[in-house]
C-alpha cells in the first residue's frame, strides 16, 4: 500500500488504485529500458562511426532475422500489456452489487452529490471500506469526474448517467477535478470555469459517514435559517457568480437585489420577490436581467425547496 | 509553363521570372513552396507566442498575466493555429511541394495549377480563422468539443468563422494530397522503380492518402455542426436530441489519422537525413516505407483511443485498446531501421543531423509514453491530464516540427541558394532540444500526479514543475529563436551555398542552387537508388557547402 504519493502518482485511497499502480511503473521501467538500449546503442553507433576521411561507410546489408524480430517481439510485449490494462479496467467497470448509490451532478461550475436518502453536500463523503457507485450526470455541457487518488475518470454527459465506482481503502481526503473541459466566463475575481470545478472527496469512518446522513438534510444545531442559506450560498457554488457586496459578476450581485424591481433582457419589468427568484434558480433562462447572459445552469433536482427557503431568506438579510 | 523560352526555363527559378505577379499567379511548385514556407513559419511564431503566453500565466499559482476567459482563448488559438495552419501543412504543402517534384525528376507538379488553388485556399482558410480573432476569438479548445461550442448563442459567429476556416483548409489539403498522389503515380522520371523512391517521397505517398481520404470527414463534422448551429437541426446538442458523444467519433475520424497526416512526414524527412548523413542506405529500406503506409492504414482504425473515458461501452474499449497496440509495430520497426542505419556508417554531425537525432531520441519517448495511453486501465487515470498533452507534444513537436526544421535545415541552401553559419544552427539545435526537454518531462510527471489539462489555475502543489516547464519553453523559445536568426541572417549575409553541400547521392543534389525553373536541364535517367552511397565515386561525395565563386 502506498501511504505516500510515489515519485509519478498521487497516494493511492481507492481498492484499484495499487493495481492502476504497477501497470503504470510496469510499463515505466519497460520503456526506460528500451529507451536507454535504442539511444545506448545510437549513441554508440554515431559516435564511432564519425566521419573520418578517406573511411567510407559500410554498405547497408539485409539481416532478415533481426528485421523479422523487432516486428514479431514487440507484438507479445504489446499483447500482454493489452491484456493487464483490460483486466485492471474491468475491475474498474464491474460495480460490487452491494455498493452505496451516490449521484453527482456536475454543472459550470461545480460538483454536487446526492446521498440515498436525499441530503446533498458539495464534498463528496465516502465511507471507509464500502463500495460506492456513482451515478454521474451533467447538467450542461460535458465535464468528467476524476479523483486521482482513487485513480478514476468517467464522463459526465448531459441526457446520459454514467455510471462508475471506487471503494475508499484509508482515511483521508482526495481531490476532484473537472478532466473534460467545459469553458468559463466572468472577469477578475469573479471569473470562474473549468479550472474552478475543484472539490474534495472526504473518506471518512462508516459511523461518522452514517451521522453525516442523518444531519446533513437541514440547518446545523443551533443555526438560523438565514445562517443555512449562507452556508448553502457557499456550498452550492452561487459565490462563484454572485456576489454580495455588489460587485458585478457573471450574475446579478444579491446585495439589495430582494424587493427591487429590475429590467429584463427583453426591456420588461419584474419584482425580484420569492417567486422571481424560485423561477431563477430553477428556470434560470426564464427571465434574465438585462446586461446578463443566459449562463446559469438550472439547479433543478439539486435545491430542495427547504433550501431554496433557506437561500431566500438569506438573500432577504442582504441590504 | 509552354509560354517561357528555353534560356528562362534553365535560369535560377528564383528569377527567371520578375514582379509580383510573377509570384502571385506563378505555377512553379519550388515557388509555391516557398510562399507556403513562408506562411506556414508565420503560423509557427503566431502558435507558439500563444504557447509562451500559456506558459507564462502556468508560471504561477493564481492569475498571473491574463483572466481565465482569455486563457481559455489563448490555448484554444495555440493548439487551432499549430494543428491547422502549421504542422499539418507544414512539410507536405512547404518542403514537400518543393522537393517532391524534384525528387521525382519531374518539372513540376501534375497539376500545378491546381497546386496554386490550395495554396489560395489556404490563405482563405487562414483568414477565415483570422475574422474568428478579430470577432474576440473561440474559446472552445481546438477540438471544438459539443455542446460546449453550441452552448453560448453570442459565441456563435467566432465559432462559426472559425469552423469554416478550418472547413476551407480541409480543402487545401486534400487537394495538394491528390495532386501528390498523381505526381507520383505519373512523373516518375525513367528508371525511378518504386524500390528507387527516396523515403521521403513513401512518406508523402502515405500521407496524401490519409488527407484524401480522411479530411472529407472533418469537412462533413464541421458542416453539421454549423447546420446545427443556423438550423436547429439536432445531430450533437442532447437539447435538441442530439448525441454529443457522435460529435467526438466523427471529429476523431479524422482528427487520429491527422496525428499520421502530421507525424509521417516528420519520419519521411528525417529517413532522408539518416541516410544523407550516414552515407549508407537506410537499413531495411522496404520496411520503412511500407511502416508509413501500415501507420496510414492503422490510422483509421484507432480513433476511438481518444475516448476511452467518454462513456462508451466496455467491448468498444477493449477493442481500441488492442487496436491501438498495433500503431506501436510499424512505428518500432522505423525507430529500430534508423538506429541500425547509423551502424558501421560515416557520420556527419552537420545541423539536420542534429535534428535526425534528436527526433530520433524525442519520437522514442512520445512512442514508448503512448503505452501508457493505449493500456486500459492507466488511461483512465492519465486521460486529459498533462500527461496526454506531453505525449503529444513530444511525437507533435519533438517528432514533426523537430523533423520540419531539419528538412529546412537540409534543403534551405536548396532552396535559397544561401549557405548558413553551422555554429549558429547548432547552438539554436542544443537549445531547442535542452528546452524542450525541460519543458515536456516535467509536464509527464504533473499529469500522472494527476493535473489535468486546460487549467487555468492550479493547486499550489503543482506550481513547481509548472515553473520548470515554463522556464524549459523559454529555453525552447530561445532555441528556435536563435534557429530563425540564423536561418535570416543566411539570406542576408550568407555565402552561396555549392550544388551539393552535404555530398548526397540523391537526385535533389544534382540539379543546380538553386534549381533552374524547369528544375532540370534534362530530363534525368535514373540508374541507381537514392541512396547507393557504396556505388559513388569520391567526386559525388564532396561536400561542397560554398559555390566555388561565392564570396567570402
Amino acid at each position: 500500500m502506498n501511504d505516500t504519493p510515489s515519485s509519478q502518482m498521487p497516494v493511492a485511497l481507492s481498492a484499484y488504485a495499487e493495481d492502476v499502480d504497477k501497470v503504470y511503473y510496469l510499463i515505466f521501467w519497460l520503456s526506460v529500458v528500451l529507451f536507454v538500449g535504442i539511444m545506448a546503442a545510437a549513441a554508440y553507433f554515431a559516435i564511432s562511426g564519425k566521419r573520418k576521411p578517406g573511411v567510407r561507410a559500410e554498405p547497408t546489408g539485409h539481416h532478415m532475422i533481426l528485421e523479422l524480430g523487432w516486428t514479431v517481439a514487440p507484438v507479445f510485449i504489446l499483447a500482454y500489456l493489452f491484456w493487464v490494462g483490460w483486466k485492471g479496467y474491468l475491475d474498474m467497470s464491474m460495480v460490487p452489487p452491494n455498493a452505496l448509490e451516490v449521484r453527482g451532478r456536475a454543472f459550470q461550475w461545480g460538483w454536487d452529490f446526492e446521498y440515498p436518502n436525499g441530503v446533498h453536500s458539495k464534498e463528496l463523503k465516502a465511507p471507509l471500506g464500502k463500495p460506492v457507485k456513482m451515478i454521474l450526470s451533467s447538467n450542461d455541457v460535458l465535464h468528467a469526474f476524476f479523483v486521482p487518488q482513487f485513480r478514476i475518470k468517467r464522463d459526465t454527459v448531459p441526457g446520459i448517467y454514467a455510471t462508475t465506482w471506487f471503494e475508499a481503502n484509508k482515511l483521508g481526503e482526495a481531490d476532484i477535478f473537472c478532466a473534460e473541459y467545459c469553458g468559463g466566463k466572468g472577469e477578475g475575481d469573479t471569473a470562474t470555469g473549468h479550472w474552478a470545478m475543484i472539490g474534495k472527496v472526504k473518506i471518512m469512518p462508516a459511523a461518522d459517514f452514517d451521522k453525516f446522513l442523518k444531519e446533513g438534510n437541514g440547518p446545523k444545531e443551533g443555526e438560523t435559517v438565514p445562517d443555512w442559506g449562507k452556508r448553502l450560498y457557499a456550498d452550492k457554488n452561487c459565490a462563484g457568480c454572485h456576489s454580495t457586496d455588489g460587485a458585478v459578476g457573471a450574475g446579478p450581485s444579491w446585495k439589495g437585489l430582494f424587493g427591487r424591481t429590475e429590467v429584463m433582457s427583453d426591456e420588461t419589468k419584474l419584482l425580484a420577490d420569492e417567486n422571481y427568484i424560485r423561477e431563477s434558480i430553477l428556470e434560470p433562462q426564464a427571465h434574465i436581467v438585462k446586461g446578463f447572459g443566459p449562463v446559469m445552469p438550472s439547479y433543478k433536482g439539486i435545491l430542495q425547496d427547504k433550501e431554496i427557503d433557506a437561500i431566500i431568506s438569506y438573500m432577504k438579510t442582504l441590504k | 509553363m509552354s509560354t517561357h523560352d528555353e534560356a528562362t526555363l534553365n535560369t535560377n527559378y528564383l528569377t527567371a521570372t520578375k514582379g509580383w505577379k510573377s509570384w502571385a499567379f506563378t505555377l512553379d511548385h519550388k515557388r509555391i513552396g516557398l510562399m507556403y514556407l513562408v506562411f506556414v513559419l508565420a503560423a509557427f511564431l503566431a502558435g507558439g507566442i500563444f504557447a509562451l503566453l500559456v506558459r507564462t500565466e502556468l508560471m504561477s499559482h493564481g492569475p498571473t498575466i491574463v483572466s481565465g476567459p482569455t486563457y481559455n482563448k489563448l490555448f484554444t488559438l495555440h493548439g487551432a493555429i499549430m494543428v491547422f495552419l502549421f504542422i499539418i501543412p507544414s512539410i507536405p504543402a512547404s518542403l514537400g511541394n518543393f522537393i517532391l517534384p524534384i525528387q521525382l525528376g519531374a518539372k513540376d507538379v501534375a497539376f500545378p495549377k491546381l497546386n496554386l488553388l490550395s495554396f489560395y485556399v489556404y490563405l482563405c482558410g487562414a483568414t477565415l480563422t483570422l475574422l474568428s480573432i478579430a470577432h474576440g476569438s473561440v474559446d472552445t479548445g481546438w477540438t471544438f468539443y459539443t455542446p460546449y461550442s453550441l452552448q453560448d448563442p453570442e459565441a456563435a459567429t467566432k465559432v462559426l468563422y472559425m469552423t469554416l476556416g478550418v472547413f476551407v483548409l480541409g480543402f487545401s489539403s486534400i487537394l495538394t494530397g491528390l495532386n501528390f498522389l498523381v505526381s507520383i503515380h505519373k512523373l516518375r522520371a525513367p528508371g525511378l522503380t518504386w524500390t528507387r523512391l527516396p523515403l521521403f517521397i513513401w512518406g508523402m505517398y502515405a500521407t496524401s492518402i490519409m488527407q484524401v481520404l480522411a479530411t472529407p470527414v472533418l469537412a462533413i463534422t464541421l458542416l453539421m455542426l454549423v447546420f446545427e448551429r443556423v438550423f436547429g437541426l439536432g445531430i450533437f446538442d442532447p437539447k435538441l436530441g442530439g448525441d454529443p458523444i457522435l460529435f467526438q467519433h466523427f471529429f476523431w475520424f479524422y482528427s487520429h489519422p491527422a496525428v499520421y497526416i502530421m507525424i509521417v512526414p516528420g519520419m519521411a524527412v528525417v529517413s532522408e537525413l539518416f541516410a544523407t548523413f550516414s552515407r549508407r542506405v537506410i537499413f531495411g529500406y522496404f520496411a520503412v516505407a511500407m511502416s508509413s503506409l501500415g501507420l496510414a492504414l492503422v490510422g483509421f482504425i484507432v480513433w476511438a483511443h481518444h475516448m476511452f473515458t467518454s462513456g462508451m461501452s466496455e467491448f468498444a474499449n477493449m477493442l481500441f485498446s488492442a487496436l491501438t497496440f498495433l500503431v506501436a509495430i510499424p512505428s518500432g520497426v522505423k525507430v529500430f531501421n534508423w538506429t541500425a542505419t547509423l551502424y558501421k556508417g560515416s557520420i556527419s554531425f552537420a545541423p539536420p543531423m542534429l535534428y535526425a537525432l534528436a527526433f530520433l531520441f524525442l519520437f522514442t519517448i512520445g512512442g514508448l509514453t503512448g503505452l501508457f495511453l493505449g493500456t486500459l486501465n492507466t488511461d483512465i487515470h492519465l486521460h486529459d491530464t498533462y500527461f496526454v498533452v506531453a505525449h503529444f507534444h513530444y511525437v507533435m513537436m519533438g517528432g514533426t516540427v523537430i523533423g520540419f526544421i531539419g528538412g529546412l535545415l537540409y534543403w534551405w541552401p536548396k532552396m535559397t541558394g544561401k549557405m548558413y553559419h553551422f555554429g549558429g544552427a547548432t547552438v539554436g539545435a542544443w537549445l531547442t532540444f535542452i528546452g524542450f526537454n525541460v519543458t515536456f518531462l516535467s509536464q509527464f510527471v504533473l499529469g500522472s500526479r494527476g493535473m489535468p489539462r486546460r487549467y487555468y489555475d492550479y493547486l499550489p502543489e503543482f506550481e513547481s514543475l509548472h515553473r520548470v516547464s515554463t522556464f524549459g519553453a523559454y529555453i525552447l523559445a530561445s532555441g528556435l529563436f536563435t534557429t530563425a536568426g540564423v536561418l535570416i541572417h543566411s539570406l542576408a549575409k550568407g555565402r552561396a551555398a555549392g550544388r551539393n553541400p552535404w555530398g548526397s547521392v540523391a537526385l535533389e543534389w544534382k540539379t543546380q542552387t538553386p534549381p533552374v525553373f524547369q528544375n532540370f536541364e534534362q530530363t534525368p535517367i535514373i540508374t541507381k537508388g537514392p541512396y547507393d552511397y557504396h556505388l559513388a565515386s569520391d567526386e559525388e561525395l564532396v561536400e561542397d557547402l560554398y559555390a566555388p565563386d561565392a564570396a567570402e
